[in-house]
């Protein structure tokens, strides 16, 4: 249970060595916590293994492969085999390189399968849990990328955009059920899976995400932007006109 | 175990075969503090028989009992579960007079406001009162509370004779202070609603001659001299209870008003209330609008009233006579008075640390005046002997508590508060606590392993179930399977 003043009890990383998921969890991090890591088996997974039982966390490893359907229930059945989750944080996804994404089938396969097609899954399987604990939030880490799609990075924003739209219907679907959906749209974060990308206007750090996020929850919001300022930018970027947004350098 | 199955009589509640089934929406249910709402399904209890097959219906989730939702946290409440509402089983049975003392019996969901009103006709007084009279019978029990009194007469538990649990079995049994069922009968006081559902239960009342106190008061320049006056004087009074100034820092820290008193004897009465010695005095201002900011208490307000209610007492006065509204329950006059804290709510801290560690004690209290965080309502009390209740809260010790706004940084202060009270080998009060930790509440309550053990035995699947419970790990069978 989220206790009066914040602070949960056990967390749910679904992508449990992302940059801003770890980040998240260092925020919630205190004796007693348990955190659950549902990634593929790696030693990053294992290292944020120590990191949490470091902290005084209960952490539980739980293997995770975003593109074996067939696992997730699994997955998501050992994530609550030691009680409810109060907050899960769908934090996996890939970015791909855009140009090769567009021109190889295999890569837009998974990028799809990755970024969208497991998500929902997921959600649809953490939405069924929630749904009977009635309580608890899922976090969604999404992009602007997704906000509106540009011809840069067209496979993953287009995924974005699906997984956006998702889980903003799932928030409202499970709001009766005293269930929360955060949608987070970060803008450029400077982590693991951009690192040699050279660095966008307003890159923020997966810290600064997890701040926001962890404030979010505390004030019951449902979507968000990392930086904040990106919510107006993207506000008028949304409606430039074709011909106009293609000749912008984004 | 000292409980045998076999010699305890299960009262067979006559059920018809078919119930239909109701409708239990899901709800927001939060404690007093309003702070963690979750979703419940309410379960409206008019009978003996609806309790039973509430219980039968329900899921892994579980049932919880509710009465009047006075405990400040998450006791009541059962995200996804089942919360019994307990509030309409509210009659009172019987009354034995005669007897010495009179006891009464009653169901569960009886406020103690309305027993009083019942009883005081007959000359007949509720033994312990907490600082509300809006609570339920089955709910004083459930958190074995206590009130001004409890240096001298302990607490709602040392006066429960016995009581109907309803079991995860199904089945509602008679419980007992001592004898083959006191094992589970003393697991049930302070057990927060986790051993089974009190559906009814009797009490020993004392008897008194008029609803009136003779009250002394005394002003303290600081916390040493109250601690010092209370430690000389306390035994002298039935009643004792200190307000003090959280806010005041320096060398006023802790200045407080000390108020202790007996019950008044008809001699004591001037003329006009002769006639009517044992009149119930409870006026009512109303019920205060859903129209409180957050923040509305701040440093202004708060320096205000606490400046205010200091110099408004006395230096030193005594035989004052009060009723029951100003001796017990000012806050009473104000329905709802819990809104005045705005939509995030608010936190009641309270801990007790036993006498010899008053250096701890005063340490807790410098943490909250230096804190910046601001608390008005503030009572500090000593406490007299537990009782044999594996979780009820009293024990010998100074006791203090304080009324928090949810605001920033407030769990780092009582994350610092709780290491402090476990060093000194104290606790806090499960009926006002809405954000212990686990492996905290396992340190103050060195008897939870007794308690968990009984509640496996008597339901062992868990079926009672809260937000509480699962938050403190009280859920039986443990979900980590670590118990």
């Amino acid at each position: 249970m989220i206790n009066a003043v914040g602070a949960p009890q056990s967390l749910l990383l679904l992508g449990g060595t992302s940059d801003i998921g770890l980040a998240i969890a260092r925020k919630y991090s205190r004796s007693g916590l348990r955190v659950v890591l549902a990634a593929r088996p790696s030693d990053r997974r294992t290292a944020a293994a120590a990191e949490f039982t470091g902290l005084g966390c209960e952490v539980t490893e739980v293997d995770l492969d975003a593109r074996d359907h067939e696992s997730h229930a699994a997955t998501i059945e050992q994530a609550f085999s030691g009680g409810d989750i109060d907050i899960a944080v769908i934090a996996f996804g890939l970015l791909g390189d855009p140009e090769q994404a567009w021109h190889d089938p295999g890569l837009a396969l998974e990028l799809a399968e990755v970024n969208y097609t497991a998500p929902v899954h997921f959600g649809v399987l953490l939405g069924q849990r929630m749904q009977a604990q009635a309580h608890g939030w899922i976090v969604a880490l999404s992009s602007v990328a997704g906000e509106r799609v540009r011809r840069s990075n067209f496979v993953y924003g287009s995924t974005k955009a699906g997984f956006d739209g998702f889980f903003l219907g799932l928030g409202e679907a499970l709001r009766d059920y005293g269930v929360h959906v955060l949608v987070v749209r970060p803008g450029f974060v400077k982590s693991k899976m951009t690192s040699g990308l050279g660095e966008a206007p307003l890159a923020v750090t997966p810290d600064q995400v997890a701040e926001v996020v962890v404030d979010a929850i505390k004030s019951k919001r449902e979507l968000v932007w990392v930086p904040g300022p990106l919510r107006a930018v993207m506000s008028g970027l949304r409606h430039v006109p074709r011909p106009l947004f293609r000749k912008l350098p984004l | 175990m000292g409980m045998n199955d076999a010699v305890v009589p299960a009262i067979k509640p006559s059920l018809p075969e078919e119930q239909p089934v109701i409708p239990q929406p899901l709800v927001e249910l939060h404690g007093w503090g309003r702070a963690s709402g979750t979703m419940s399904h309410l379960a409206q209890i008019d009978s003996v028989a609806d309790a039973v097959s509430a219980l039968r219906k329900s899921d892994d989730r579980g049932v919880v009992p509710r009465g009047l939702g006075r405990s400040y946290g998450d006791a009541a409440q059962n995200a996804g579960g089942t919360a019994l509402d307990l509030t309409k089983m509210n009659r009172i049975l019987s009354l034995d007079a005669s007897s010495e003392p009179a006891t009464v019996t009653v169901q569960a969901g009886v406020s103690l406001d309305s027993l009083m009103r019942a009883l005081l006709p007959f000359g007949l007084w509720v033994p312990v009162l907490p600082g509300t009279r809006q609570v339920t019978v089955g709910g004083a029990i459930a958190a074995d509370v206590h009130g001004k009194n409890h240096h001298t007469q302990g607490s709602f538990g040392n006066h429960v004779r016995s009581l109907d649990l309803l079991m995860a079995d199904g089945e509602v049994r008679t419980l007992t202070s001592d004898g083959d069922t006191q094992e589970l009968f003393w697991a049930t006081i302070g057990g927060m609603g986790l051993t089974g559902a009190i559906l009814g239960a009797t009490v020993a009342l004392q008897r008194t001659e008029t609803a009136y106190f003779l009250v002394d008061t005394d002003r303290t320049a600081d916390i040493d001299e109250l601690m010092e006056l209370m430690s000389q004087g306390d035994e002298n009074y039935t009643y004792s209870v200190a307000w003090f100034d959280a806010v005041t820092r320096g060398r006023h820290m802790g200045r407080a008003v000390l108020t202790r008193g007996n019950k008044a004897a008809i001699a004591d009465l001037p003329l006009k209330l002769k006639r009517e010695p044992l009149k119930f005095v409870a006026p009512s201002l109303g019920t205060l609008p859903e129209i409180f900011p957050n923040r509305m208490i701040n440093k202004a307000t708060a320096k205000a009233f606490s400046t205010g209610w200091y110099f408004k007492a006395p230096k030193h006065r005594t035989g004052e006579l009060q009723n029951i509204t100003q001796f017990f329950h000012p806050l009473d006059i104000v329905a709802e008075w819990n809104r005045v804290y705005g939509p995030h709510g608010f936190l009641q801290y309270q801990f007790v640390v036993p006498f010899e560690e008053a250096e701890a004690f005063r340490r807790c209290l410098e943490l909250i005046v230096n804190s910046g965080h601001l608390s008005c309502l503030n009572v500090l009390k000593r406490f007299g002997p537990g009782n044999p209740a594996p979780l009820s809260f009293p024990m010998p010790g100074w006791t203090l508590t304080v009324d928090l706004p949810i605001e920033e940084g407030l769990d780092k202060l009582c994350d610092t508060l709780d290491t402090e009270v476990v060093g000194a080998g104290g606790r806090v009060y499960l009926a006002k606590d809405s954000r212990l930790s686990a492996p905290m509440f396992r340190k103050m309550y060195p008897r939870l392993d007794e308690f968990l053990a009984i509640r496996h035995k008597v339901d062992p699947t868990g079926m009672f179930n809260s937000d509480l419970a699962r938050r403190l790990e009280l859920s039986n069978p443990a979900p980590s399977g670590a118990a």
